[in-house]
């Protein structure tokens, strides 16, 4: 029988289908991080259970550490107590923890691709939305609250209900100036922010082919802003480059027995999806949000929806009471709106592609004298690169300020916040009210058009100063 | 985990879609290495100007003292963002005990359900008629009939649930105990797949 890609790779870990209820799904790799598991040390302790699987478990500190003199103690005490839990929990259970310090520290989604722990076929599971990310590989990677982190420590398996299954088809050619992150904010402003709830996504078609793997990271990532469990793209040639050679990839024999086994995982040609949607790439522009939530974006050089024209109430009354939130008025266009600060990072935006673009663009400029603009690359890793390749100077130069690994402005958890009212163009992937701050008022863009923002001071259409 | 049966109450009107779990409890209160206590941060950025809970913004429902209840009613998309459990500790530590809407995100739903906060999805025409009741209208929810019943004109909407979490909510067993008995199989699987 034809099969999906999901398909292939869940049905090989279904350890017990119960009746008229969830599936018993084995899970490969669990990532964790300081925030999302104390309570499910907690809670296992409570039971007397010890992790039952620790060797596939592998840790970070990311979303609460500070960006600035990571070697110091960390000053705020709950942030400090709670990594501390980290490094106490991990060594007590025997996991793998790559926390403040260590040269494999970073965001948890790019730590697992960067290192070849994440690799097709897997199921990848973490206490954090954006585990999607994982799934560019042609692995099923999903975020779990602490409940379901607690189970996958006690048993390395979790209950799982099969998902509807959505395939979004992208052909042709990117326009200039168009990157990864106009691709996924342009779909979830066509589906909406719950336009794939209830389903598994799959991206196909000529355009994703052509992406490198750093840029269908970012595509994958953010599947769950438009309400996916996830989304992933089937491994190809360029998926198997990117591994090779990385610290945790197989190696000898056993990389070309994997390469073997990963390179049928694809959709079979008359697999059935539940859902198909056809995009044509010719026609996505630079994106930007102007709401407060991932689905309110347009092109750059578009207007912003008159909200009264808007039928269904509901989603009027959205509009409305986010453009009030933002500042922001119907119609209008977003160019040549001034912004304050331009952060660059998170998981969906903070890898070194990303941080090659934005260096390019900037080059030989000078950021705007009424902006702050912040880079806080992905990992420990991509700082190095940073510095080989010679890119800090550049951004230096430019007066933009490069920080230490970790989540950062992306949500607000350490003392890297965007202050009430002041607009933030941002790499991230969420716009919610006070995301970034409370008050903090969010556009969310590709690194390309941040760093235009940096460099003019204003809301610009990139393809202006390439 | 606790359990649930049935649940007779006033409700809590939220006629917002898309609430997101960043509304629910803002990242800033995520650092506690416990699950208590959270239900003094719920909403907390529409519930207080300048975080200063001397200063209740006055159009925000939960500062209304004439709405009260252990159900909580919220436009479609609810629970939307981030995968924070948090979220479902906040609103059960509150004193919410089921959580009604037209369309839920997927994690949310999944942290609810494994709290014991039982989330109901109910057709959007039925949202709508909930949001039209007065305060002072109680529901009645079942658990074991699946239904939601309006107590003054007695108008029933039933809801799914899968008999696996039915049978886990009633009797207050979650997942885990189920798992930790599968651990043989389990075992036997890797061996199958190494």
């Amino acid at each position: 029988m034809a099969k999906t890609l999901f398909e292939k790779i869940w049905d090989k870990h279904v350890v017990k289908q119960i009746e008229d209820g969830p599936s018993i799904l084995y899970i490969d790799k669990h990532f964790i991080h300081e925030v999302t598991s104390p309570q499910a040390f907690k809670g296992l302790e409570k039971r007397g259970l010890s992790v039952f699987r620790p060797q596939q478990v592998v840790a970070t500190a990311d979303h609460n550490v500070p960006t600035l003199n990571q070697h110091l103690p960390i000053k705020d005490e709950l942030s400090r107590i709670q990594v501390q839990q980290l490094i106490e929990n991990c060594k007590k259970h025997q996991i793998e923890l790559y926390g403040l310090g260590h040269p494999f520290q970073g965001i948890v989604h790019v730590i697992g691709p960067e290192l070849g722990i994440t690799q097709p076929g897997m199921t990848i599971v973490c206490g954090d939305s954006h585990t999607s990310t994982h799934g560019a590989f042609g692995a099923i990677a999903f975020g779990i609250g602490t409940s379901e982190v607690e189970m996958v420590f006690a048993s390395q398996c979790l209950m799982q209900t099969k998902p509807k299954l959505m395939r979004i088809n992208i052909e042709g050619e990117l326009n200039k100036g168009v990157v990864a992150k106009d691709i996924i904010l342009y779909i979830i402003a066509q589906i909406s922010a719950s336009g794939a709830t209830g389903y598994f996504v799959e991206y196909a078609g000529s355009a994703i082919r052509a992406l490198s793997m750093e840029a269908r990271m970012t595509i994958c990532n953010m599947s769950i802003e438009m309400g996916a469990r996830g989304g992933m793209i089937a491994p190809d040639e360029t998926t198997f480059q990117y591994i090779k050679g990385r610290q945790f990839a197989p190696s000898g024999e056993s990389w070309n027995q994997k390469v073997q086994e990963w390179s049928v995982l694809y959709s079979d040609a008359d697999a059935v999806f539940d859902q198909e949607i056809h995009i044509d790439a010719t026609a996505i522009q630079p994106m930007i949000t102007y709401g407060t939530n991932p689905g309110l974006g347009i092109a750059i050089n578009g207007f912003i929806p008159v909200a009264e024209s808007i039928p269904d109430e509901g989603e009027r009354h959205t509009i409305e009471k986010a453009l009030k939130y933002m500042g922001l008025e119907s119609g209008k266009s977003l160019l040549g709106l001034p912004v304050q600060h331009i952060f660059i990072g998170s998981c969906t935006n903070s890898r070194i592609e990303d941080l090659r673009q934005v260096a390019l663009l900037v080059k030989g400029r000078k950021k705007n004298e009424h902006v702050q603009v912040m880079i806080v690359p992905g990992s420990q890793q991509v700082s190095k690169q940073v510095q080989a390749e010679g890119l800090d100077k550049i951004f230096q130069e430019a007066g933009f300020e490069i920080r230490q690994a970790g989540c950062s402005a992306c949500l607000g958890m350490n003392e890297d916040k965007i202050p009430a009212g002041e607009y933030c163009i941002s790499t991230s992937n969420r716009n919610f009210e006070g995301r970034q701050g409370a008050g903090a008022r969010t556009l969310l863009a590709s690194p390309l058009t941040a760093a235009a923002a940096a460099i003019t001071g204003v809301v610009t259409d990139v393809r202006e100063l390439m | 985990m606790d359990k649930i049966t049935t649940i007779q109450s006033r409700f809590v009107p939220m006629p917002i879609e898309n609430i997101d779990t960043d509304q629910i409890i803002p990242a800033r209160f995520l650092k506690a290495t416990t699950r208590d206590g959270f239900g003094k941060n719920l909403f907390r950025d529409w519930r207080y100007s300048n975080d200063d809970e001397s200063q209740p913004k006055v159009d925000f429902v939960l500062n209304h003292k004439i709405y009260s209840g252990e159900i909580l009613v919220a436009g479609k998309n609810f629970g939307c963002g981030s995968s924070r459990e948090h979220a479902a500790w906040a609103i059960k530590d509150y004193g919410f005990k089921v959580v009604i809407s037209s369309f839920f995100a997927d994690i949310f739903k999944n942290n609810a359900l494994n709290n014991g906060l039982l989330p109901i999805t109910v057709s959007d025409a039925f949202l709508q008629q909930l949001f039209q009741l007065s305060p002072a209208d109680t529901l009645t929810v079942s658990l074991e009939a699946q239904t939601v019943c309006i107590d003054k004109s007695g108008q029933k909407e039933s809801f799914e649930i899968n008999s696996y979490k039915k049978t886990c909510l009633l009797k207050g067993y979650d997942d885990i105990d189920y798992l930790i008995n599968m651990r043989t199989s389990i075992e036997q699987f890797e061996q199958q797949i190494a």
